[in-house]
């Protein structure tokens, strides 16, 4: 058995009088691409939510590396190496390229506001190294050449290219991708599933939401399915597609039913 | 500092150290002295609004409090000024911790909401605490700082003071705003749920901004009282806290040099309209419209991108060449 990174133990959030998630449970193993999916409305992003901190679960465990953190807020969330994207992008427009990358240096530099304040020759050759430290992420999504523009500026392939960078930038060990390849097109949607893959080869395990199902067929090595907030199955990609739950959450039951 | 700006900050000390000597004006240097005081005020707010993202409605509360809390403690109660004065920035910290704790972990406009409300009660407490504060005739007395015998009686040696004070709150604010601080600012200001998500600790970082604008008010409201001697309450009420705004904002939010072009502005605008002084609030009026529509990033973004676009030109010349 692989070691695992996550585990998650019915995790349950309604809103209101709507179940969104519902006695979720899996595991994450280390270093492997696991794909949440399911249609519109079944949950996923807020599981993203619950496993991030930004929404607050009614029942369940999580456990990252062994250790149960269920009051941590999202900042120390990402402080203990847990990184994640937004589906509605969410970049800083009015900052430059490196800088949205540099944000992400947050955890990995220090100095609180008084040494920041003072300007002291520590802080400013941290500044150097963070900087350098940015160009090597976008280097890696391959924006290393638009590091000087403004990111609100950038076309949206690129928007998402740079979440992808800022959010590795934290250098996490669980990185979650909320549809990554959303709006994409073939070519970019390409590009970014063999950074998925780059980025498992770091070491980095990487839990995703995604309706593109080729994308998720091609590089997942674990799906997950949910329904109406309810797990209604995990496994392999084969096993997935062959699953008759999976089938009738997706396309619906047999013909009888839709003439009655 | 950065090597971006510390050569124009040079400048700008240097023209403030001669200043005095080439002008040898003392309605002039009353009014540099002013500038410098509301300088420190905006600087805060600079902070908080143009770098955070949270409205503040109270600033005039916070510089008020520095100014009470000195001028009663050094009046009154005959203690040491500069004691006194650190004893307003600590009140004033306290307070904005006290207001901030519950306003700023909420999202959206509940922190302009709690300021004003907080604003208004500040100044009548001004008003109505009369044998504390001298109510609204003004409080009296205050007396003059010195440093061991040495006094800052004249405008020249109070303009020193108060200009060396600004300038080093500028080179602090130039750090602190260009390092990871100033970025983790900048992304509350953009999205707090994606700096959250990057580690910055969205809630902690609002307050300690919202107690930093509240120091630089009160540290304004301090020199204030030991210039000026006599402080009065409509010098500190909500519709002066709406004039720091505009202040800001024409000067340029997002820059720190827009809180010093702002309170350079706005000192020398009533200066110049004293004979139309009954119709300034619609001269503010109209500076605003004007600010927002022709030029949204105030007076400092026309500047940095007009220094932009010359640097563009001149490197697109050495291209072609």
């Amino acid at each position: 058995m692989k070691e695992l990174i996550l585990q998650v133990k019915g995790l349950g959030k309604s809103f209101g009088g709507i179940q969104a998630v519902n006695n979720v449970s899996f595991n994450v193993e280390k270093n492997q691409i696991m794909a949440i999916i399911g249609p519109n409305g079944a949950g996923k992003t807020t599981l993203f939510n619950l496993i991030t901190g930004f929404n607050h679960p009614d029942a369940g465990q999580k456990i990252f590396r062994g250790e149960s953190f269920e009051n941590a807020k999202p900042h120390e969330i990402a402080a203990l190496g847990i990184a994640r994207t937004f589906q509605n992008l969410s970049i800083f427009g009015n900052l430059t390229t490196c800088q949205n990358v540099m944000v992400g240096r947050h955890t990995r530099s220090k100095g609180e506001f008084f040494c920041s304040a003072l300007g002291l020759t520590r802080v400013i050759k941290q500044e150097k190294s963070i900087r350098r430290e940015a160009l090597q992420f976008l280097e890696f999504v391959g924006l290393a050449d638009k590091a000087d523009k403004m990111a609100g500026n950038l076309p949206y392939g690129e928007q998402k290219l740079l979440e992808t960078a800022r959010a590795l930038a934290i250098e996490p060990e669980l990185l979650l991708l909320d549809e990554p390849a959303a709006g994409l097109n073939d070519k970019e949607t390409e590009d970014m599933s063999n950074i998925i893959k780059e980025i498992q080869k770091k070491g980095t395990t990487v839990l995703l939401v995604e309706h593109d199902m080729s994308l998720v067929m091609n590089i997942s090595d674990h799906i997950l399915v949910l329904n109406y907030g309810v797990n209604i199955a995990v496994g392999t990609p084969e096993d997935i597609q062959k699953n008759p739950l999976v089938i009738k959450a997706y396309l619906g039951e047999e013909l009888d039913e839709c003439i009655a | 500092m950065t090597k971006h700006n510390l050569p124009l900050y040079l400048l700008f000390s240097l023209a403030i150290l001669l200043f005095p000597f080439l002008i040898a004006n003392e309605y002039f240097l009353t009014v540099m002295i002013v500038i410098g005081i509301n300088a420190l005020v905006a600087l805060g707010l600079i902070l908080l609004i143009g770098f955070t993202g949270q409205l503040s409605l109270c600033q005039a509360a916070f510089y008020g409090i520095g100014a009470y809390t000195t001028g009663v403690l050094s009046a009154k109660f005959s203690f040491n000024p500069w004691f006194s004065i650190a004893v307003g920035i600590v009140m004033a910290c306290c307070l904005a911790f006290v207001l901030g704790l519950p306003a700023l972990k909420l999202k959206g406009h509940y922190l302009a909401m709690a300021t004003l409300g907080f604003g208004e009660i500040i100044n009548i407490v001004f008003k109505e605490w009369g044998n504390l504060t001298g109510g609204p005739s003004g409080l009296i007395g205050i007396p003059q700082l010195a440093l061991g015998g040495f006094m800052f009686d004249t405008d020249l040696r109070y303009y020193l003071l108060v200009w060396f004070i600004v300038l080093v709150v500028i080179a602090i604010l130039f750090n602190l705003t260009n390092s990871r601080i100033g970025r983790g600012l900048l992304s509350i200001k953009h999205s707090e749920e994606a700096a959250a998500s990057l580690g910055v600790a969205v809630a902690t970082y609002k307050i300690k901004i919202f107690m930093c604008c509240a120091a630089l008010g009160a540290l304004g409201g301090g020199l204030y009282a030991h210039y000026i001697t006599v402080i009065s309450p409509e010098a500190f009420d909500v519709f002066h806290s709406i004039v720091l705004i505009i202040m800001v904002v024409t000067g340029g939010l997002t820059y720190i040099e827009g809180g010093v072009i702002g309170a350079f502005l706005f000192t020398l605008i009533p200066e110049l309209l004293q004979a139309v002084e009954d119709y300034s609030i619609i001269t503010y009026g109209f500076i605003l419209l004007f600010i927002l529509m022709f030029m949204p990033q105030g007076i400092a973004g026309l500047f940095n991108s007009g220094i932009k676009k010359i640097k563009g030109h001149l490197f697109n010349k050495v291209n072609v060449l």
